[in-house]
């Protein structure tokens, strides 16, 4: 029997840690009246492994490979991050060329990212051909990772003051190769979702952001460019050679899923295009910096000298030593700005390595993006924020 | 960032808010400020509105922990300008027993960084809404990036096939936590030297 005096009841309703559209393992605590959704209590944490404890008991080379397992989905940026940090601080010139190789696999790793999360995303809110046609990509840029570095996902490429091997040239010419092929394959995804109509009522209009809200909730990346502002770090504060390269900067005017979804489309050929220019614009030369002071001496060199032998043992075995201070550095990774502030006390670990995940801050707005939604639109709110949790929980 | 901007922005700060300050100055390119401890909330106060400054975006707060100094822990504030493209760093120093002000009344994004902290180091921050713990396990206890928190922990989990549940047991490690001593291989680990001193002592 239905009480009609009764007080309409409420929902209390956990979403995930295993839902397929919770990106990983997310638990959301839903509060519902009827379907809308009234406060969103995300907790977090499942994956938290302490990588910022570990990384204070190892060397600084030994706490690289913690930055791959963070956002899993682009490893390599925020191993450039970490790389950035320890060379501002011990003052580490990095060679021209290995600055064009790490810009052109920070944006491989942008591609990678923006494959993900837009082909899941359009999962989330029910296609399922994006995803099999962009895995595809993904397939042949995590390739171009293998043949880099030996891994296709966990690099450890990125090194302080370079890069670990040279790319080989048919590498780089298949990589240009790639480029004029990726494109095509990019408007076929753009032709089932751009006008889809299931697509467009799913995302229009739902989780919107004004530029105040984006600023108040700490937002960076896609999450601002989606609500009109041109921010980005890339352009801003640039870092390696970002200054010589032309790019645009895509902005969203409804600051809605779908126009983060555009941005990230847009931005993907804009990765292209930097790609391209990087390819044209390398010459040989040295990918690791020469003073001896974060790199080991080269092969040929160990052989020959006792001297560059007993460095390289030195250098794998108690490590460089970082200067005394503190530095926060940060770079334009797929999600937004990715930044490590770390603490050197001179000696050959570091003090306190702070990662800052630009997921944290989009994840902790959910709450305020989705109260007065339907419950149906928390995933696409969900989809759209770009979550890995990897770099949330930390 | 150009230094000759910073120059400018560091004069105003010192004129304007100079009282709340205990140190200012720009390293390696960045701004810095060490500030009071009951006046954090009124400096990101001006830091947010002041036309100059212009931080509205809180890009992060995070704890560090120094067990041997006086003030054991320092609490580190990270901000963004976006409209005038300039960042700063604020440094507060607090005890263990001591409490900062909570940051949410300005930046609402400050509400996990500040749980995290919370949960991390066990700063306590004033007049917060929800001070949860947020990463670590549902009925955890200790703050895990405390210098003072062994890296193994102190309980580990597993599912028990007897009692059909997951449980929590003391850690027990099966081979010896081995520290290895790397700053100077040249003399041997330092458990290398303590067992070698220990047997000359024995025969002796």
């Amino acid at each position: 029997m239905v009480d009609p005096v009764a007080e309409p009841r409420k929902f209390t309703i956990n979403f995930g840690p295993q839902h397929p559209a919770a990106h990983g393992v997310l638990r959301l605590v839903l509060e519902l009246d009827g379907e809308v959704v009234e406060r969103v209590d995300p907790h977090i944490g499942l994956l938290h492994r302490g990588t910022e404890k570990l990384i204070e008991h190892k060397t600084y080379l030994q706490a690289l490979p913690y930055f791959d397992r963070l956002d899993y989905v682009a490893p390599m940026n925020q191993e450039h991050a970490f790389c950035l940090a320890i060379e501002r601080l011990a003052e580490v010139e990095v060679p021209r060329r290995a600055q064009f190789i790490r810009v052109l696999y920070s944006e491989i790793g942008r591609i990678l990212s923006h494959l993900l999360n837009i082909t899941t995303q359009a999962l989330d809110v029910g296609a399922l051909t994006p995803p099999l046609w962009g895995f595809e990509e993904r397939e042949k840029l995590m390739e171009f990772y293998e043949r880099a570095c030996g891994s296709r996902l966990h690099a450890m490429y990125f090194r302080p003051g370079g890069v670990h091997q040279d790319l080989p040239p048919e590498l780089i010419d298949d990589i240009g190769a790639w480029c004029i092929s990726f494109l095509p394959v990019l408007a076929d995804i753009e032709g089932l979702l751009n006008d889809n109509r299931i697509f467009k009522q799913r995302n229009c209009d739902i989780g919107v952001i004004s530029k105040q809200d984006a600023l108040d909730w700490g937002f960076s990346g896609v999450m601002v460019r989606g609500s009109g502002m041109a921010w980005d770090l890339r352009r801003a504060q640039p870092y390696e050679v970002y200054s010589e390269l032309e790019f645009d900067i895509p902005v969203g005017v409804h600051g809605d899923c779908y126009d983060r979804y555009l941005v990230r489309m847009e931005e993907m050929r804009q990765s292209v295009r930097i790609i391209e220019q990087c390819i044209a614009k390398m010459k040989p030369g040295p990918i690791m910096e020469s003073s001896g002071k974060v790199a080991p001496p080269r092969r040929s060199e160990m052989k020959q000298s006792m001297e560059a032998m007993i460095h390289h043992f030195k250098l794998y075995t108690e490590g460089f030593h970082v200067p005394e201070g503190e530095i926060y550095v940060s770079i334009e990774a797929p999600k937004g700005e990715f930044g490590v502030y770390l603490v050197s006390d001179g000696s050959n670990k570091p003090y306190r390595c702070k990662i800052r995940a630009p997921g944290f801050s989009h994840l902790q707005a959910m709450d305020f993006m989705a109260k007065g939604h339907m419950l149906a639109d928390v995933s696409a709110i969900l989809g759209s924020l770009d979550v890995v949790f990897g770099e949330i929980d930390r | 960032m150009n230094d000759d901007r910073l120059e400018l922005l560091v004069t105003r700060l010192e004129s304007k808010i100079g009282d709340a300050l205990t140190g200012i100055g720009i390293i390696r390119g960045e701004l810095s400020l060490t500030v009071h401890l009951d006046q954090i909330v009124s400096v990101l106060n001006f830091l947010r509105d002041d036309g100059k400054c212009q931080f509205t975006t809180l890009i992060d707060i995070c704890g560090v922990d120094y067990p041997g100094r006086g003030a054991r822990f320092s609490v580190v504030y990270h901000l963004l300008s976006m409209p005038l493209n300039q960042r700063i760093r604020l440094t507060v120093k607090v005890d263990e027993d001591d409490a900062v002000a909570s940051a949410i009344g300005i930046y609402p994004s400050a509400n996990w960084f500040e749980r995290e902290a919370f949960d991390m180091f066990g700063i306590v921050f004033r007049d917060h809404p929800d001070l949860r713990r947020l990463l670590t396990d549902y009925g955890f206890t200790g703050h895990p990036l405390r210098k003072d928190f062994p890296l193994s922990g102190h309980v580990e989990c597993r599912y028990d096939e007897e009692q059909k549940r997951v449980i929590y047991e003391p850690v027990s490690l099966p081979q010896e936590f081995r520290h290895f001593d790397t700053e100077s291989p040249w003399e041997g680990a330092k458990y290398v030297r303590d067992e070698a001193t220990k047997t000359e002592a024995d025969n002796g």
